[in-house]
């Protein structure tokens, strides 16, 4: 049984990913991601890892840094954040259509305007119809460990897709937490080393990102798609693997925290799902029916995962770091089409709790409880606490 | 490796091409506007040959005769509007 350790979680992760043997990195240091790479850098340095660590002048550099070297058949990886994120957008998309598995970490963190280094899930999400997967974190330990898996399942040649490990910025990345970083010999055992069934080599050429007419894009676009669903059960195999392998549960699509006969729903992800669940054993302590869904797996949507542990729900509330200006949300209405497909028309409330790192409260929680389960008719969405007394006249000069 | 998963009719998993795929892809089929090479007073100076873009006008400059590759040809007109000599016409295509 290997030893827990006092580590910060960028680092915790920095040591997690050097155990599964990158064999090239390209970062670009952007707070609160920096320490990754950093750390990446100097293990690569003193001779503890045996890769290629490439210095890039931007984030769309890192990311198609590990395009190129993901094509020629070596496993990569790239960790950034925020603006660094949608610097490498168009670099992505690449990436999951030529079904290359790169894994890379997202420290959320806010994106501008206004400047903020605080954490939200606005980087992540914007780049969630890209066809990379994406895992959320509630810990270090996990963190850590979705890295692991990570690696694995993008790798599966039933996925074949780039996967990422979201860690909420500062919350995760700059906290000490008791953590075990994965075995070494272990870790070889359960990802193996990564064979490309298609790469660059110059004695066989081949091209990727070529042209398609459109008589074979729309196909092209679909075995992304395709290869997004078939995930799921690769996730939920892995991470059963991982557990035999490793002695602790990790990974997964969603966990089901005190849900099982809940009246009161709540479904959100990150490090904020810790703060939820003390919020959940104190109202059960009260003798309320409360519980909380966790989104571990984002991309794929886990939609049978949802529905299944909200069968006995007769309210819903989801509480996001995110927003999408003009729509009610981003991960709520995910949540009503899933419940609209199955036939299932509960009451489902949307509350987006944090933009650039506004701390939520135990008290905020309960109040979303309180308000959803008190009977009286809610919004479909609000921003959660918006302080109305510091904005200014909405409509300048009317 | 590649040889046997790569073929120009069906996709590849992340859509990897094989070479060849720009020569098998005709992209005059493209084409609305056709160049006609009049031939009338072509002084040979190679500006039709060096500024198309597909690399698919040719010919020999010392007998100042040149003419185009119209499977590739995608009509754009740049040999027409650069030749000095104004000897090049670009007229619609009828199919």
């Amino acid at each position: 049984m290997a030893e827990q350790e006092i580590l910060e979680g960028a680092m915790a992760v920095a040591h997690a990913v050097a155990r599964c043997r990158p064999e090239v990195i390209a970062a670009y240091p952007i707070t609160p991601q920096t320490h990754i790479s950093e750390e990446l850098s100097q293990i690569v340095a003193d001779g503890e890892l045996d890769a290629e660590f490439v210095k890039v002048e931007s984030e769309f550099g890192a990311a198609s840094v590990v395009l190129g070297a993901s094509a020629a058949g070596t496993r990569t990886y790239t960790a950034t954040s925020s603006q660094g994120l949608l610097l490498m957008n168009e670099v992505l998309w690449n990436i999951a259509g030529m079904r290359l598995p790169v894994v890379l970490a997202c420290a959320n963190r806010s994106i501008s305007a206004p400047l903020s280094i605080w954490c939200d899930h606005q980087d992540a999400e914007a780049i969630r119809d890209c066809g990379v997967l994406q895992f959320y974190a509630e810990d270090n330990q996990e963190a850590c460990d979705m890295h692991v898996i990570a690696f694995r399942v993008a790798e599966d040649r039933r996925v074949l897709l780039p996967a990422m490990v979201n860690l909420d910025g500062f919350l995760l990345t700059h906290v000490f937490e008791p953590t075990i970083l994965p075995d070494q010999e272990l870790c070889d055992k359960f990802l193996g080393t990564y064979e490309a069934v298609l790469k660059l080599d110059a004695a066989n050429p081949a091209t990727f990102g070529a042209f398609t007419e459109p008589d074979k894009c729309m196909e092209g676009r679909w075995m992304v798609h395709d290869a997004c669903l078939r995930s799921v059960g690769v996730i939920e195999e892995a991470s059963a693997e991982f557990e035999k392998v490793f002695g602790r549960a990790s990974g997964g699509l969603i966990e089901e925290y005190q849900s099982q006969d809940a009246e009161t729903i709540l479904i959100a992800k990150g490090s904020l799902c810790g703060t939820i669940k003390d919020v959940v054993d104190d109202l059960r302590d009260e003798g309320k029916k409360v519980g909380l869904v966790r989104i571990k797996t984002y991309r794929p949507w886990p939609a049978e995962a949802v529905l299944g542990a909200v069968s006995r729900a007769r309210q819903i509330a989801v509480i996001e770091r995110g927003a999408s200006f003009g729509a009610g949300g981003v991960m709520t209405p995910e949540v009503k089409e899933t419940l609209y497909d199955a036939g299932r028309l509960i009451p489902v409330h949307g509350y987006c709790v944090q933009l650039g790192g506004r701390e939520v409260p135990p008290d905020g929680i309960r109040e979303i409880v309180d308000r959803v389960s008190g009977g009286e008719k809610q919004k479909a969405y609000e921003y959660f606490r918006l302080r109305t007394e510091i904005l200014p006249d909405l409509v300048p000069g009317a | 490796m590649s040889d046997k998963l790569l073929s120009l009719e069906r996709l590849s998993i992340g859509c990897v091409a094989p070479p060849g795929g720009s020569v098998a892809n005709k992209t005059g089929a493209w084409r609305t506007m056709i160049p006609v090479f009049k031939q009338e007073a072509c002084i040979g100076c190679r500006a039709c040959e060096l500024v198309c873009p597909e690399g698919c006008v040719f010919g020999n400059p010392k007998e100042k005769k040149f003419t185009f590759d119209p499977d590739y040809c995608k009509g754009c007109g740049m040999c027409a509007a650069e030749c000095p000599e104004d000897d090049i016409d670009m007229v619609r295509e009828e199919k």
